[in-house]
This record gives C-alpha cells, sequence and structure tokens, in this order.
C-alpha cells in the first residue's frame, strides 16, 4: 500500500504525459456520457413521475431494475449493435471513444430517470394544485418541476457520473482498451493488475478517487452557488 | 426554463466532455491480438518502429485468442495475431482469415509455489509432470477462457491420459486473462501453465517460479492472419497485408528478436508465409 501511494503521488506530483491523456479520455467520455443520459433520462424521469397512462407502473419497475444493468451486459449489446457484423457496423464506431459514450450513456440513463422520477414525483406531490390552479399541462408541468429541483438533481447527474466513471466492463468490450485511443481509467487499473504491477494499479486506482473528489467538490461548490435564494 | 435546468447540468458535465475529437489518425489498422504479446510489452517496442516506416497506425485489441478470433469473424479487426495453430486454420478455412503466416514463437512453461507440494520441481517431461500434479491433487489454476494457452493447456492433459474437472476441488477454472489468473495462482500457492513472456515481464511473481520447462510439448508458435476482405468488406487489407508483410520482413523480424526483457529474449522469429 505504501508503494501505492508513492506511485499514486509520483503520477500526480510528475504530471505524466500518458496519465493525463487516460484521465482526459476518462472525463471525456464519462461526462459525454453523463450529459447524453441527462438529456433523455430528466424528461422520461419527470414524465413518469407527473403523467398517468396505462403501463406507466411496468416502465418505473424497469427503470428501477436497469439501474442494475451489469455493465459488461450493456458493453456486449453495444459491440452486437456496433460490430461490423451488427446492424450499425457501416458506421465504424466500435473500439472508438463514441462507442465507450454510447454504452455509458445506455447505462448512466435508467439511474438518471429511476432516481429524478423519484425527486420529481415528490415535488410533484407538493405542488400538484398550484400546478393546475395555473392551468400547467403535462409538459408545463414537468419543466417546472425539473427547474425547480434542479439542486437535487445536480445530486441525480453526480450518482450517474459515479456510475461511468467506475464501470470497467462496457468500455472494455466497446473500447478495446487501445492505447492513445480508447485506454481509460479503470481499463488501465486492469491492464496494469493483469501486468502484475500492483501498486501502480492501486496509485491509479487513487488517481482516480481523487478525479472523483474534485468533480463532486466542484457540484458542490456551483450547488451552493446556485442556491442563493433568488425568489420572484 | 427546462432549458435552463439543462443548460446548468449541460455547462459542467459537457463543458469537459464535449470538447476536442478522438485521436484520429488519417491510417490505422485494427489488430486483434493475443494478451502476452500485449503484456509484455512487446508492441509498445515493435509498433512505433513500424508506424515509423509505414505511416500506419496500429490499434491493438488484446484479448484470449478465442475472442480474438470471435471478433475478427465479425469483421472487427484487420490483422490477428494469435496462438492456437488448430483454431486458426479453422478460422482461415471458414472464409474469415486469407492466409495463416508463421510469425514467432516461445514457449510454455508451469509456474509453482517455491514449497512445490506436487514434488514437479526441474522435470522437462511435461505429462509426467501433470499426472504428479493431478496424483497430489495440489492446486492448478486453469485460464479456462478459450484462450490460445487454455487450448494449450486442455492439449497437455489429454496428451497425460487426464481430463481434470473443475469440481472445486484442486483444479480450480480462472476464466480470465494471463496476468489475472497468474496473480490468483500466487495468490492461491497453485500451480498454472503460462506463456514464458507473460511470466518474465509479470510484476508480482513473490515467491513463484518456473518448474517445468524444456518440453518439445511446451513450443508456442504464434500466427499472422489478414482478416478477408471478401468476408468482410469494411476490413482495411492493403494497410493490413502492409502490416503483415513488415512483420514477416528481415526487419520485422529482427525488431522480434531485438525485444529484451530483464535482459531476456521473449519472442524467437520463425516466419514463414503460407500462398
Amino acid at each position: 500500500m505504501g508503494d501505492a501511494i508513492t506511485e499514486a503521488l509520483r503520477l500526480v506530483a510528475f504530471g505524466d504525459a500518458a496519465l493525463w491523456e487516460i484521465v482526459s479520455l476518462s472525463l471525456r467520455v464519462s461526462l459525454t456520457a453523463v450529459a447524453l443520459a441527462c438529456l433523455i433520462g430528466l424528461p422520461l424521469g419527470a414524465l413518469l413521475a407527473i403523467a398517468r397512462f396505462p403501463g406507466r407502473g411496468v416502465l418505473i419497475v424497469a427503470t428501477n431494475a436497469l439501474m442494475g444493468l451489469p455493465p459488461v451486459l450493456a458493453g456486449l449489446l453495444v459491440y452486437l449493435l456496433l460490430s461490423r457484423a451488427g446492424p450499425l457496423g457501416p458506421l465504424e464506431l466500435l473500439y472508438t471513444p463514441t462507442a465507450m459514450v454510447v454504452a455509458q450513456t445506455v447505462l448512466v440513463t435508467p439511474i438518471v430517470a429511476a432516481l429524478s422520477r423519484q425527486v420529481i414525483e415528490d415535488l410533484h406531490q407538493e405542488y400538484d394544485e398550484q400546478l393546475r390552479s395555473m392551468g400547467m399541462r403535462t409538459w408545463g408541468a414537468v419543466m417546472t418541476l425539473l427547474y425547480d429541483a434542479r439542486l437535487s438533481l445536480l445530486t441525480v447527474a453526480l450518482a450517474g457520473f459515479g456510475r461511468a466513471a467506475a464501470e470497467v466492463g462496457a468500455v472494455m468490450m466497446v473500447g478495446g482498451n487501445i492505447n492513445h485511443v480508447t485506454r481509460v481509467m479503470t481499463t488501465t487499473i486492469a491492464l496494469e493488475t493483469s501486468k502484475g504491477n500492483l501498486a501502480m494499479a492501486v496509485g491509479l486506482g487513487l488517481v482516480l478517487m481523487l478525479i472523483a473528489l474534485v468533480v463532486n467538490g466542484a457540484v458542490m461548490g456551483l450547488r451552493s452557488a446556485q442556491a442563493v435564494p433568488r425568489h420572484v | 426554463m427546462l432549458a435552463r435546468t439543462l443548460m446548468t447540468l449541460m455547462l459542467l458535465f459537457a463543458a469537459v466532455g464535449i470538447s476536442g475529437p478522438a485521436t484520429a489518425a488519417d491510417r490505422f489498422i485494427i489488430l486483434q491480438s493475443t494478451t502476452s504479446t500485449e503484456n509484455s510489452g512487446l508492441y509498445a517496442d515493435l509498433l512505433p518502429r513500424f508506424e515509423a516506416d509505414s505511416g500506419i497506425e496500429v490499434r491493438v485489441v488484446a484479448v484470449g485468442t478465442g475472442q480474438a478470433l470471435r471478433n475478427a469473424g465479425n469483421g472487427d479487426g484487420d490483422v490477428l495475431i494469435v496462438h492456437a495453430r488448430a483454431a486458426e486454420d479453422a478460422f482461415v478455412a471458414a472464409g474469415h482469415g486469407v492466409a495463416r503466416h508463421d510469425l514467432m514463437a516461445n514457449d510454455f512453461v508451469i509456474v509453482g509455489p517455491a514449497s512445490d507440494p506436487a514434488g514437479i520441481n526441474g522435470m522437462s517431461d511435461t505429462a509426467a509432470a501433470l499426472r504428479k500434479l493431478a496424483q497430489a491433487h495440489a492446486a492448478f489454476v486453469s485460464r479456462g477462457d478459450d484462450s490460445g494457452t487454455h487450448k494449450k493447456e486442455q492439449a497437455l492433459w489429454r496428451a497425460a491420459g487426464l481430463e481434470p474437472q473443475a469440481d472445486g476441488d484442486w483444479y480450480r477454472e480462472a476464466g480470465t486473462g494471463m496476468g489475472a489468473t497468474l496473480n490468483i495462482a500466487i495468490g492461491m500457492d497453485a500451480y498454472t501453465l503460462t506463456d514464458r513472456a507473460t511470466w518474465i515481464s509479470f510484476g508480482n511473481k513473490l515467491d513463484h517460479r518456473v518448474v517445468v520447462e524444456g518440453d518439445a510439448a511446451l513450443q508456442n508458435p504464434y500466427g499472422v492472419i489478414l482478416v478477408n476482405p471478401e468476408t468482410h468488406p469494411g476490413v482495411r487489407a492493403r494497410d493490413g497485408q502492409i502490416f503483415i508483410d513488415w512483420l514477416l520482413s528481415p526487419k520485422g523480424q529482427a525488431a522480434i528478436s531485438g525485444f529484451r526483457v530483464h535482459g531476456q529474449q521473449l519472442f524467437f522469429p520463425n516466419a514463414r508465409r503460407t500462398n
């Protein structure tokens, strides 16, 4: 463990060029996936919270269950989709960062949808009458509630980011862990472990934790800045 | 208002996220490869030389031989470097590969704990060593992942007249790559079969050592195959063939024999074309 901490400090202190390439790709892939997952998942979650339609209960259970989607299964499904033998083969997306974004979006969207559904549903119960009295239809209510819950939804996005940044099964399968092209933090940790470079692997793990800490800290900062009351 | 909510999130999560395209080389090929060649550092030594000569970037997807063949069989790869002769020939025969050429070779070894509970240290008759190991019920970790090394191990057991079952007793299937399997074997004080390249460059040996080596049955030949563009139209056949020609050329072969880890040569070039 001492070796690992020394290794982590050495990596951070000397700004290893290979490390920064890997870190920046990790952030690019996972943050893009979370952004896409929010674009899809937030409106979907809010709609599930507010709208009443047949099959809603089934959809809610399905979204909740999909939060437990194994990354390696998501990776396999995206592989089958993007493989040259698959339906989207001609796009030549397999073994590119885009493929990794797609796989992580598949993983993160159910988390964003399911958690935002809960957040919005609680809020909706509180404001239902008010919204009705203002004559708001479903989409108006969805947008109002999403805006009102934006701070809680940041935490939802963070949960999604945690999932994306931590998984290895999906990006390994659709990215291929190609040096300088699709190698990210988690696949590098797996690779170094398989080379028996355990101190290096743990060192990289510590750097990954540090990044998670910085991202969460940044979001907390944004939250407190946003939380200053600005009543109409 | 939705726009603003989303903007808050987008600004935060996409500012870093969407900036900058992926590193895009003009010309590249995908090499589906076994793990030993990547993990030992061979490609890190070899590929920059080829890229300097040709301007073609080689993107390595390092997986077990079984998975490499399956991926390439879906057309997901342009060139294969693997080590399971029967499966390679079947791959070419099925129309997935153009031809299989001899590229290089090294050998397999059995590694085990220094305490050597099966008493096989120093043996060079693999079949006899495996029988002794089975009689002693000494822990043995199998790759169990349909890789080239796994296929080799199964052939060695068959040659010893044994067919061990992974029933939770002494014979265990790891179902994972060579490095991960070595970590498991070392953690369990167990024996395992490994290619010598991975073993020499492996960083977590603790008190494990080579116990069985030097048997002709432990030869480990690597083949190189161009994925067939007639079966898989997306294959970058021209650049793939340039890579194969370079590997088989005196220059490529010299680069392979010049690669050293801890002063030891890991791969022995033996180029022979099949036409």
